[in-house]
């Protein structure tokens, strides 16, 4: 079992926890996941190390609600325990040498952008984030982005946080403005990463993304996680969850990441029924 | 008192749930012998001096004497010489190959069937478990600490022996469940899970420790285990757990999945019960491709998901199944289309992604390639289509990379096996250990419960001699 530290609401629809793991905390590095489970028949959910601190012993998660399993995670409260958390796993991001970066966050994605873009910034890189959510009330990490980026370009799709539009824009604006970026580093939603390739393709710029399929074990134990890149089938919790963006086919991937959509939506159901019920 | 012999050629048949009933639910299909067939079936043996049962058996189980105390309905006394070479006779009763090792070798089976002496390990041991709350001793400590890395049977046995030794052992396993292949990958209706939980119960009162949650290679490393820890010895049980795909194309389509994934998700996970959290896809028509055990397990768990129509496509013929002859019946009885000579080399999907049928080729048999088998050669202009709406892969499995990766000097070969000296286990680092499929690749669990009492025993000279 594994003590919930802190518990805090970033917006309505994502959390952040500090979860007490003193060894994965000993080993996390940016770029990295673990896998939970929430109580003991909960399924296992693959989450990015969003933070962690090796003195204290303490690894943050940040998660959107989007289903039964992570509304399940998020009905534990500080002081509790989450049943299971595995890690560190995956590979860790490769950041040294890079000297200047753009980093693209959207959404839920900004929680595992921002660790990466504050790595960046403590090893001295000159750090542009580009970070965009659908509107104000979907905003996290402000502040923190700020504190770490040497420019930062706030987008939103509905004009109510920043400026309007999509993060791929502020990236076109910055690279016509004549801004050289040794690498891009895009998460966020299948979509966003895919177009970001798209145009950083066009203007021949190295592309890392952080993929999220699928998984089960998240120790290579059974190919859930497959993707394919440059031709090759890859195993996302051993191989990644990085890949350079120009290799990766973005469309498998997404039909991939529909596989259980009707079963998640009937949990999904399900489960609002169920905490309504606790509630009532 | 003098015991009368059955000399009945036969052995006693074991009831079993009838095929169409069976199909339908995860309930253990062989439902095991009652005290009076186990007497009556257990005076089938004839007491050879020789034992050459006992050679074929890869623990060295002392069988003539564990039958003789079932013969004279000493039941908890042959569980006492079971349990003095085996950590998990319940499991190795209901899995074994017995055909190919100790029953391979009774003399009964000459002029005959041999002794079931497979069902009378799993009566006397779930007459164990059903009768007795003894809990095991737990030894004298010996002051000595060893690692063991994975909780299959491998590791199991090897934590059972060296805990018998007083030595405290500490088994840290990747999942959240101890077990290995008998929680996430043999199914339900062939080895319960609450059999299995009750074995490792046992091991955890006589002090074993078991860690879950611990990749080893990620949260800790082989070396931090020796020089930080204080663990004086490290055995590797960490199977072979890295699935095998095909390489043709489609098979990163929606409702392709390893037999590993798909077993995980319904054993480990039980997406077998109505209100699991984990998700399975409901399939109509499936094909496992492959003919091992694995295979035989994939398809049955497929049938009992309801999928109406469960193909198992294998390249070889009925012959050349490597599948134990017992599953292949079984398989058969409840349903299963056998497709041999038949090798997948598309899959097929529609514009969601999602897999909707399987380019197939026929195949027919050459001559034998290195490894003796008859090699399988495409039939010209055979090519047609199987209708499927999932495909499970089931051709085999490979060492995980993790540990080789991270542990310097660890040698292994070119199938990613680690190297290891002997029967004994030794690797070429000092004080580690391996065995199980990690050093074989994937096979049975009997041999790899042997490797952890070869290892186990190794171990104690090692650090006795030290």
């Amino acid at each position: 079992m594994f003590k919930i530290v802190e518990k805090t609401p970033l917006n309505p629809t994502v959390t952040k926890l500090v979860i007490e793991a003193p060894l994965v905390a000993k080993k996390a590095q940016p770029g990295q996941f673990i896998i939970v489970r929430a109580k003991e028949d909960s399924e296992r959910i693959p989450l990015t190390v969003a933070d962690f601190d090796r003195e204290a012993g303490t690894v943050t998660i940040i998660f959107q609600i989007v289903g039964a399993g992570t509304m399940e995670l998020n009905t534990l409260q500080e002081g509790e325990s989450v049943h299971d958390f595995v890690g560190p796993l995956g590979r860790p991001s490769e950041l040294e040498g890079i000297k200047k970066v753009a980093v693209v966050g959207g959404g839920v994605g900004c929680a595992i952008a921002y660790p990466t873009a504050k790595r960046l910034h403590e090893l001295g890189a000159e750090v542009h984030s580009i970070v965009g959510f659908r509107n104000k009330d979907l905003v996290i990490l402000e502040k923190e982005f700020e504190a770490v980026s040497d420019r930062m370009a706030k987008m939103s799709d509905d004009g109510s946080w920043g400026e309007k539009g999509l993060v791929t824009n502020a990236l076109e604006a910055l690279i016509k403005e004549g801004n050289q970026y040794d690498e891009v580093i895009a998460i966020g939603p299948l979509v966003m990463m895919k177009f970001v390739c798209k145009l950083t393709k066009e203007y021949g710029i190295k592309t890392t993304v952080s993929m999220n399929p699928i998984m089960i074990d998240g120790t290579g134990m059974c190919g859930g996680c497959r993707l394919t890149v440059g031709g090759e089938t890859k195993f996302a919790c051993v191989d990644g969850p990085d890949f350079d963006g120009h290799l990766v086919d973005f469309d498998e991937a997404m039909h991939r990441g529909t596989m259980y959509k009707e079963f998640e939506a009937h949990a999904r159901e399900e489960a609002c029924n169920l905490f309504k019920k606790e509630v009532e | 008192m003098a015991i009368q012999r059955n000399m009945d050629p036969k052995k006693c048949p074991m009831p079993s749930q009838d095929p169409n009933v069976r199909n339908k639910n995860f309930d253990e299909v062989a439902l095991g012998y009652t005290a009076e067939m186990a007497v009556n079936e257990a005076r089938r043996c004839l007491h050879c001096p020789k034992k050459p049962c006992q050679s074929g058996c890869p623990v060295g189980i002392d069988i003539p004497a564990f039958i003789a105390k079932v013969a004279e309905e000493d039941f908890e006394g042959a569980y006492k010489v079971l349990s003095a070479s085996s950590a998990l006779p319940a499991v190795c009763g209901r899995v074994c190959p017995q055909e190919t090792q100790c029953e391979g070798k009774c003399v009964r089976g000459v002029k005959g069937e041999s002794v079931g002496i497979g069902r009378l390990e799993r009566f006397v041991a779930d007459w164990h478990r059903e009768h007795s709350d003894e809990t095991p001793a737990r030894p004298a400590p010996n002051g000595h600490k060893v690692a063991i890395i994975g909780a299959g049977p491998s590791g199991l046995t090897a934590a059972g022996d060296l805990a018998k030794l007083g030595y405290a052992v500490t088994i840290y396993e990747a999942l959240h469940l101890a077990g290995g292949v008998l929680v996430y990958g043999i199914p339900e209706f062939r080895l319960p899970k609450a059999i299995v939980q009750k074995e490792i119960d046992g091991l955890k009162a006589m002090g074993v420790d078991i860690e879950t949650n611990m990749v080893i290679g990620k949260v800790l490393t082989i070396d931090e285990l020796m020089e930080d820890y204080g663990f004086e010895a490290v055995y590797i049980a960490s199977g072979a757990g890295l699935p095998r795909f095909m390489g043709i194309p489609g098979e990163s389509l929606k409702g392709v999945y390893s037999a590993n994934e798909y077993l995980t998700r319904i054993n480990l996970m039980k997406a077998y019960k109505p209100g699991s959290k984990t998700p399975i896809m409901h399939s109509h028509k499936v094909a496992v491709v492959g003919g091992g055990n694995v295979a035989m397990d994939a398809a049955r768990c497929a049938k009992r998901m309801g999928a109406e129509e469960v193909y198992i496509v294998y390249r070889r013929g009925m012959e050349e199944l490597p599948a134990r002859k017992e599953e292949v019946e079984h398989a058969e009885e409840e349903g299963i289309i056998f497709k041999t000579l038949t090798n997948p080399v598309e899959v097929l999907g529609n514009e969601d992604g999602m897999v909707c049928g399987m380019k197939c080729v026929e195949m027919e048999l050459g001559e034998p390639d290195a490894s003796g088998r008859r090699r399988p050669i495409v039939k010209e202009g055979s090519e047609f289509t199987l209708d499927v709406d999932t495909m499970i892969m089931s051709i085999g499995t490979s060492p995980n990379p993790l540990i080789r990766s991270t542990t310097p000097g660890l040698e292994t070969n070119r199938h990613g096996c680690i190297v290891t000296n002997g029967d004994d286990g030794l690797t070429s680092r000092e004080g580690v250990y391996a065995g199980g499929d990690a050093v074989t690749g994937a096979a049975t669990v009997i041999l790899a419960m042997g490797a952890g009492k070869h290892a186990a025993r190794a171990i104690d000279e090692y650090i006795r001699s030290k």
